[in-house]
């Protein structure tokens, strides 16, 4: 079965585990959310009554049936706050006491255990007046996992895309995308622009790729080797501009690469920043199929051009 | 004048020893930063590109009188090393460091709220006022001198923006990069504040990208207050929602962050946005020069 959720996006993503929980007697069906909100610098607890259904869409309708208290990390998440959301979510009696623990064990767990979002939908009110959790969703950080082993022990790879797991192994960030057009770029930003300026020129990029601030010839044939993997890419633009990264570096990598696996499809490399003549001139000097681009713009059409030839 | 940076800022280096930290303060150095010291915990006595390593940050600043400090430190130790900067009250912390926890950060942006120091970053190429001093990672050479303000999300994105606008005979008064984390010391709108109050701005480029609202609630602001020529441009118009897009924050989730609501936000606020990555420096052009 494919679930399709606002989190995985339109194609969704296959079921392969499911956690059966056994028959709640309900009462009412709550959400309870945590995430990190940017605006305040901190931990945002999210409730509504409205829960059991897609919470987004109540953001977006009903943005008032949504309660939220943001918690000084100095403080942590204060009782009177738990009391404040159970009032808002009409509890009575015991099940605001209940209602309270859950939120505070919840929130210490967030934090202990560097998570990014946590949602339970449906908390539910059960017919006894005690809060129950039934279904659950968290996400952590990346940048924390290295002191998290527990979470990281519970990866499961099934889950993911094989490239993009390998890309990260080898210290690339990959995206996976559905258009004919291998990308390598440092950064994510130009990254980004590299398959907005794709686009804009009437074709689509095959993934995102930011070989990053650091890469080495290794990196660079790495990350070539995954493009080529891809079948559905019949061109590939390499897009640097070096800060730390030195051009003279990206393009002994780019033709070591291409030795290695060779090139079946045209490959354009625009160059520019720190040790660009170098770069270029090692590019040039190679006796390999590259077409050198001056520019983005350049590079983008020239590549779409390329590809349309063949 | 620039904003932030100028010839008569002072910088220690945190992590100075460090092959990332050593790399980059010769470049500094070699573009004329005032560089007068490290700071290593543990290695205080030794000395790097003849510049002298402290234990502590407070030690670093009696000595050498530094108002700046630049952070290359590994990302478990980072928010550490911003703590202790923004303890001793120095003026600018810029934190190029990339990878702290945002448990971390969200810290240390409370802390700041009880400091006198301003974060620049994390995860950030830095701050450049071409010809006076350069604090982080940006290729000094494709600066050059001049009127143009640049605030970024983004690191490259931003070298792309410089070179475009140099070619065209552009010179810029400071670039910030503000950095692609969700949690950062400066936003877009801190800095815009600084530009309109600058005299040697007097035209800025603002480079945002996916994730987030911060680039709606500065057009928002920009709207109302700035009255300066200003052009947009969003990085990530064809990013699929749901997938973190390298930095940290570079995430649409459920239906936010997308570049078109940003795009739209720039342009109510009478912005020209850049059509594409190609178009930032001409695009600038247009609207300052006419």
């Amino acid at each position: 079965m494919q679930l399709i959720t606002h989190q995985t996006g339109p194609e969704g993503q296959k079921v392969r585990r499911l956690y059966i929980e056994s028959g709640a007697d309900i009462d009412k069906e709550l959400y309870l959310g945590f995430v990190v909100d940017r605006e305040t610098g901190g931990v945002v607890v999210m409730a509504s009554t409205e829960g059991g259904m897609d919470i987004e869409e109540v953001a977006d309708k009903t943005p008032e049936l949504i309660h939220k208290v943001a918690v000084d990390p100095l403080t942590g998440l204060a009782g009177f706050q738990t009391r404040q959301l159970a009032f808002a979510l009409g509890l009575e009696g015991k099940a605001v006491r209940s209602f309270g623990k859950l939120v505070t064990a919840v929130y210490t767990a967030f934090v202990e255990k560097d998570m990014s979002l946590c949602e339970i939908n449906p908390l539910v009110l059960t017919g006894a007046g005690t809060i129950v959790a039934l279904d659950g969703k968290m996400n952590f950080d990346d940048n924390a996992l290295y002191r998290q082993k527990d979470i990281e022990a519970l990866r499961d790879s099934a889950e993911e895309d094989a490239i993009e797991l390998e890309a990260k192994d080898a210290g690339l960030s990959y995206v996976n995308l559905d258009g004919n057009i291998g990308c390598m770029v440092n950064g994510a930003g130009l990254a980004m622009a590299t398959m907005d300026i794709i686009k804009h020129y009437g074709a689509e990029p095959a993934n995102f790729l930011d070989v990053g601030g650091g890469a080495t010839a290794e990196t660079v044939t790495k990350a070539f080797k995954l493009i080529t993997a891809d079948s559905r890419v019949e061109g590939i633009f390499i897009n640097i501009f070096g800060g730390i990264m030195k051009c003279d570096v990206i393009a002994a990598g780019v033709i070591a690469a291409v030795k290695e696996v060779g090139l079946k499809v045209p490959l354009v490399v625009r160059l520019e920043g720190t040790n660009v003549k170098e770069g270029k001139r090692i590019l040039s000097e190679s006796d390999l199929a590259i077409i050198a681009a001056d520019s983005m713009a350049d590079g983008a059409e020239k590549i779409i051009a390329a590809i349309g030839k063949a | 004048m620039s904003i932030l940076v100028n010839e008569d800022t002072k910088v220690l280096v945190q992590g100075i020893t460090g092959s990332v930290g050593a790399f980059h303060s010769l470049q500094m150095i070699e573009y004329g930063t005032k560089i007068v010291g490290g700071v290593t915990p543990g290695k205080g006595g030794l000395s790097v590109h003849d510049r002298p390593v402290f234990n502590t940050i407070r030690e670093g600043i009696e000595a050498t009188g530094a108002n700046a400090t630049v952070v290359y430190v590994p990302p478990p130790f980072a928010a550490d090393a911003i703590l202790e900067a923004a303890e001793a009250g120095i003026e600018l912390i810029v934190a190029i460091t990339e990878g702290i926890p945002v448990m971390d950060m969200i810290k240390v942006r409370r802390y700041l709220e009880t400091s006198k120091s301003r974060l620049i970053g994390p995860n950030c190429p830095g701050v450049i006022s071409p010809g006076k001093c350069k604090i982080g990672i940006m290729p000094g050479h494709i600066h050059k001198e001049g009127a143009v303000g640049v605030v970024s999300k983004s690191g490259t994105l931003t070298y792309e923006a410089v070179g475009q606008l140099s070619a065209l005979g552009l010179g810029q008064s400071t670039c910030v990069g503000i950095g692609g984390d969700p949690i950062n010391g400066t936003n877009f709108i801190d800095v815009l504040e600084m530009f309109q109050a600058d005299d040697q701005t007097e035209a800025v480029i603002m480079i945002g990208e996916i994730g987030g609202t911060a680039e709606e609630e500065a057009a928002a602001w920009i709207a109302e207050n700035f009255t300066k020529p200003i052009i947009g441009f969003v990085a990530g118009r064809t990013a699929p929602p749901g997938k973190r897009m390298g930095h940290a924050g570079a995430i649409i989730s459920g239906g936010k962050g997308t570049a078109d609501e940003k795009i739209k936000a720039m342009q109510a606020a009478g912005m020209l946005v850049a059509p594409t990555p190609a178009e930032l420096g001409t695009t600038l052009k247009k609207a300052y020069k006419g």
